[in-house]
């Protein structure tokens, strides 16, 4: 696995998400508060693209009608056939077992280490900025 | 010439021991029904000039309600041993689950309706099941006030005899709804199974587009109207309220299910977040929870294709054997289609109904 | 023939991919109905519509009773990024579909307004108003998409004159209506239109949805927006063993039937089961001189979408099989929710006839076009 810088932090300040190419392929990074979460942006059923999706709270019931909501954002909706992923751990909701979204180690850095990471393929570092790395 | 396994030998026999879980005794004329009437009721039929309830679901000389050969000629005798012939020795039949149809769902009075379920279940105790002990039958129920359905249920269950309670797969609403919700949780508590027959309380025009021109499209349409109930009972989370609810669905056909399924099964991964109680696959839920009796089979033009269908389906345990005696599903004693092989056959002849119908095995030991 | 969905991916060389594929089922809207459509309508109909609206047989002005499950049950990607409603703009509907996935022949139906108000008069000032929209801003825009003649088919003969009107010009490909009729589709009402169907070279293509009134299932009304969606299979079985029994195959020649978004696999048990039921009741069934299945088979065509899933991809081609290869067509219900991309739409291995039937030359029979 390498790792990529992708993304500066500071990006993330207007948007929860970013599309980014690494090596070629399309991946979907997120923003949760400070936590974040990378996979690959096309859907694992039909190919919709993820980066268009929202993220949705993670919808149970024991019974019917008892409906209950948590992990606010947590869930990612596939803008295509609503199709929902675990942002954790990419699993399906309707059956994770059989259907996964790829995810990939993300990690924020600082410029200096960023710079040390190599592949900057679209943008300069400065050194007191923060940035974003994701292992492919 | 090689041996055939078991799985490959062809099935067209009935086995010693077959429960047949899906046979419609002859309705009972007025004059037989009354004597197991409620007083009010008898004395209405006769103020009011009440005939019997024949449902237009079966016109009783339409080809496929009575097979030509099980019709009664005057002076056939009556409607059991033609049927202890036909069935019994005829076909080689060892169990007969019996359900009845009578119009009395299509009535709009609800007190009404319970009141004629009383006789009719009683009738069915003393004319039929009394005097044969191979048949069992269903306990059929007021579908116009589930209140009234359940205390039917429990005037009945003690009689071990009554091993399901009947229901028509069209009522005024989806088989799934919460209102009908009491039905389901008496017939669990008691171990019976519910079965959706074909028919309706005609409420509503048996399609989604209204009224049909034909008899023949009105039979047709049962099995849509099985595909649309089946839907409601999985969104409605039926099966997590009781998870022990076994429903059979009576005369549907079967071969729609597979294609059936994976259209569910697409709409259920994305829509999951309207109906979050629905927390398995459907197929699962139906392989734990539904099974379908055979006839009519609704068959494939080959053997072969019906084989392929069968792969489509894949559970093993799905089918429950019947013949949908007397009406017209097949011919001489061909009641098992081609394609069908021997270890299926075993199962959904003997197996699988033991399994469904708990109280087989009690009274049948 | 060659199919190919992705030319960028196979088209590296620069050379030119000889045909592409016939997408069967694209929605258009109107981005400004009062500057678009109003055009077309008189001004006591502009009016009309500002008071009252155009209500059909359903208790909301905006239509159904079950909330979609995305907004405008479409794509969330599918909003145009200049503004307007998804399938509003042509030049996006180019950069996000026609172009990428290869389509040289796209049949739009329009959805959201024109069949079925209960205003007779508006229903037929709508269906003509919304047919010369078709025109000027689609098909003589954009030579790859062809229209579908929108009918106020609860008057037949308003419904024929219609046809008339647009009869041998090439911008439309069908007539349309919708599967939830107000009375099943093979009642002698509406035989006048597949008449005028038939004369004028089109088939009729029947679209899922629609309100005709009466509950979606013979059992009531059900709760969830997903067994509605479901219950539109079960519509087309029903308008399916209507027609077919009512004999419209056998007393109109050259009669075609397109079902359009109802999904494939439920029509081989269909067959089967019209088949059983007619052998037992030729009495009745007078006008229907051969098995059900067999007019099925000659009359009736399916757009894929949404497409099957099966867990084992291979049910689905022996789903096909049974249906038959000539008569399956491609379709993406673009731009909606339940979008069926042409690259993953059929994850099986297909012969080069297969795929090229499924993907184009099965929509050129269909509409009756000469291929081109």
């Amino acid at each position: 696995m390498a790792r990529h810088v992708v993304a500066s932090v500071e990006e993330f300040d207007k948007t929860d998400r970013k599309l980014v190419q690494v090596k070629g392929r399309p991946i979907v990074v997120f923003r949760l508060g400070e936590e974040w979460f990378a996979m690959s942006n096309r859907c694992p059923h039909m190919g919709g693209s993820l980066c268009e999706g929202q993220l949705i709270s993670l919808v149970e019931a024991e019974r019917p009608g008892e409906v209950t909501m948590s992990r606010e954002g947590e869930i990612l909706r596939c803008p295509w056939h609503g199709w929902e992923f675990d942002i954790r751990t990419g699993q399906s909701r309707a059956r994770p077992a059989a259907f996964r979204s790829r995810q990939h180690p993300v990690s924020v850095v600082s410029g200096a280490e960023a710079e040390s990471v190599g592949n900057l393929e679209t943008f300069e570092v400065r050194r007191d900025g923060r940035y974003v790395v994701v292992e492919i | 010439m090689e041996a055939l396994s078991e799985a490959e030998a062809p099935a067209a026999a009935i086995l010693v021991g077959t429960v047949d879980c899906d046979v419609h005794p002859e309705p009972p004329t007025t004059a037989e029904l009354l004597p197991h009437l409620d007083p009010f009721l008898r004395e209405s039929i006769t103020q009011r000039g009440i005939g019997p309830l024949t449902s237009v679901s079966y016109p009783p000389n339409a080809p496929m309600t009575v097979r030509e050969d099980w019709r009664g000629e005057p002076g056939a005798g009556p409607a059991l041993a033609r049927m202890q012939r036909d069935l019994f020795d005829g076909l080689g039949v060892g169990t007969a689950i019996l359900n009845p149809l009578y119009g009395l769902q299509v009535l709009m009075s609800e007190d009404m309706a319970a009141r004629y379920a009383t006789g009719l279940n009683t009738f069915t105790a003393r004319d039929w099941l009394d005097r044969d002990p191979r048949l069992r039958s269903s306990i059929v129920v007021p579908m116009q006030n589930p209140e009234m359905a359940v205390e039917e249920i429990d005037r009945w269950a003690g009689d071990p005899r009554f091993v399901q309670v009947m229901m028509l797969v069209m009522g005024e609403m989806p088989a799934g709804k919460r209102y009908y919700w009491p039905i389901y949780k008496a017939a669990e508590r008691h171990g019976l199974p519910v079965t959706l027959h074909a028919g309706s309380m005609y409420r509503h025009g048996p399609t989604g587009l209204g009224w049909p021109s034909f008899h023949a499209q009105d039979y047709a349409a049962n099995a849509t109207a099985f595909q649309t109930a089946l839907t409601s009972l999985i969104c409605e989370g039926v099966f997590s309220v009781c998870p022990d609810l076994k429903v059979v669905l009576a005369e549907s056909g079967f071969t729609w299910l597979p294609g059936y399924l994976w259209r569910l099964d697409k709409y259920w991964h994305g829509l999951r977040m309207e109906v979050p109680w629905v927390d398995r696959r459907p197929a699962e839920i139906i392989a734990s929870n539904v099974r379908f009796t055979l006839q009519p089979v609704d068959a494939p033009p080959t053997a072969a294709d019906l084989q392929r269908l069968m792969e489509h389906v894949g559970c093993e345990d799905l089918l429950l054997f019947s013949t949908d005696y007397p009406h017209w599903q097949f011919d001489g004693n061909h009641a098992v289609p081609d394609g069908i092989s021997a270890t299926q056959a075993r199962r959904m002849m003997i197996d699988t109904p033991r399994a469904t119908y708990a109280r087989l095995s009690e009274v049948m030991s | 023939m060659n199919i190919e969905t992705n030319p960028q991916a196979q088209d590296a060389g620069g050379a030119k991919v000889r045909t592409g594929i016939a997408d069967c089922d694209i929605h258009p809207s109107p981005r400004d109905f009062e500057k678009e459509v109003y055009p077309f309508l008189e001004t006591r109909w502009q009016r009309y519509i500002e008071s009252y609206g155009m209500v059909q047989r359903v208790g909301f002005m905006g239509g159904t009773q079950y909330p979609k499950g995305q907004p405008r049950a479409s794509r969330r990607d599918s909003f145009p990024p200049g503004g307007g409603g998804p399938g509003s703009d042509l030049a996006f509907m180019r950069q996000q579909h026609l172009d990428p996935h290869n389509v040289e022949l796209g049949v739009m139906i329009p959805l959201r307004v024109g069949q079925q108000i209960l205003n007779i008069d508006l229903a037929i000032a709508i269906c003509s108003a919304m047919n010369d929209w078709q025109i000027a801003e689609w098909t003589s825009q954009e030579p790859r998409l062809k229209g579908s003649i929108l009918t106020a088919y609860q008057d037949a003969g308003a419904a024929v004159r219609e046809i008339e009107r647009h009869a041998g010009k090439d911008d439309f490909v069908q007539v349309s209506m919708l599967s939830r009729t107000p009375e099943p589709m093979g009642n002698r009402m509406y035989w006048p239109i597949y008449e005028a169907a038939a004369a004028a070279g089109l088939p009729v293509g029947v679209h899922a949805f629609g309100y005709g009134g009466t509950p979606v299932t013979g059992g009531g009304w059900p709760s969830y927006y997903m067994e509605d969606m479901m219950a539109h299979s079960q519509s087309c079985q029903a308008l399916i063993t209507s027609m077919v029994f009512e004999g419209v195959f056998e007393r109109i020649p050259g009669f075609r039937l397109v079902i359009v978004e109802a999904g494939i696999a439920w029509l081989p048990a269909l067959a089967w089961r019209l088949d059983a039921i007619w052998r037992k009741n030729r009495g009745e069934l007078t006008a229907v001189k051969r098995p059900p299945s067999d007019y099925i088979r000659e009359c009736i065509w399916l757009t894929s979408q949404p497409i099957e899933e099966p867990d084992t991809r291979q049910h689905l081609v022996d789903a096909i099989d049974w249906i038959g290869w000539d008569r399956v067509l491609y379709a993406s219900d673009y731009p909606h929710w339940d979008f069926d991309d042409p690259q993953q739409v059929l994850p099986v291995k297909l012969t080069r006839a297969q795929r090229d039937n499924f993907f184009r030359d099965n929509a050129f029979s269909a509409y009756g076009l000469s291929d081109g």
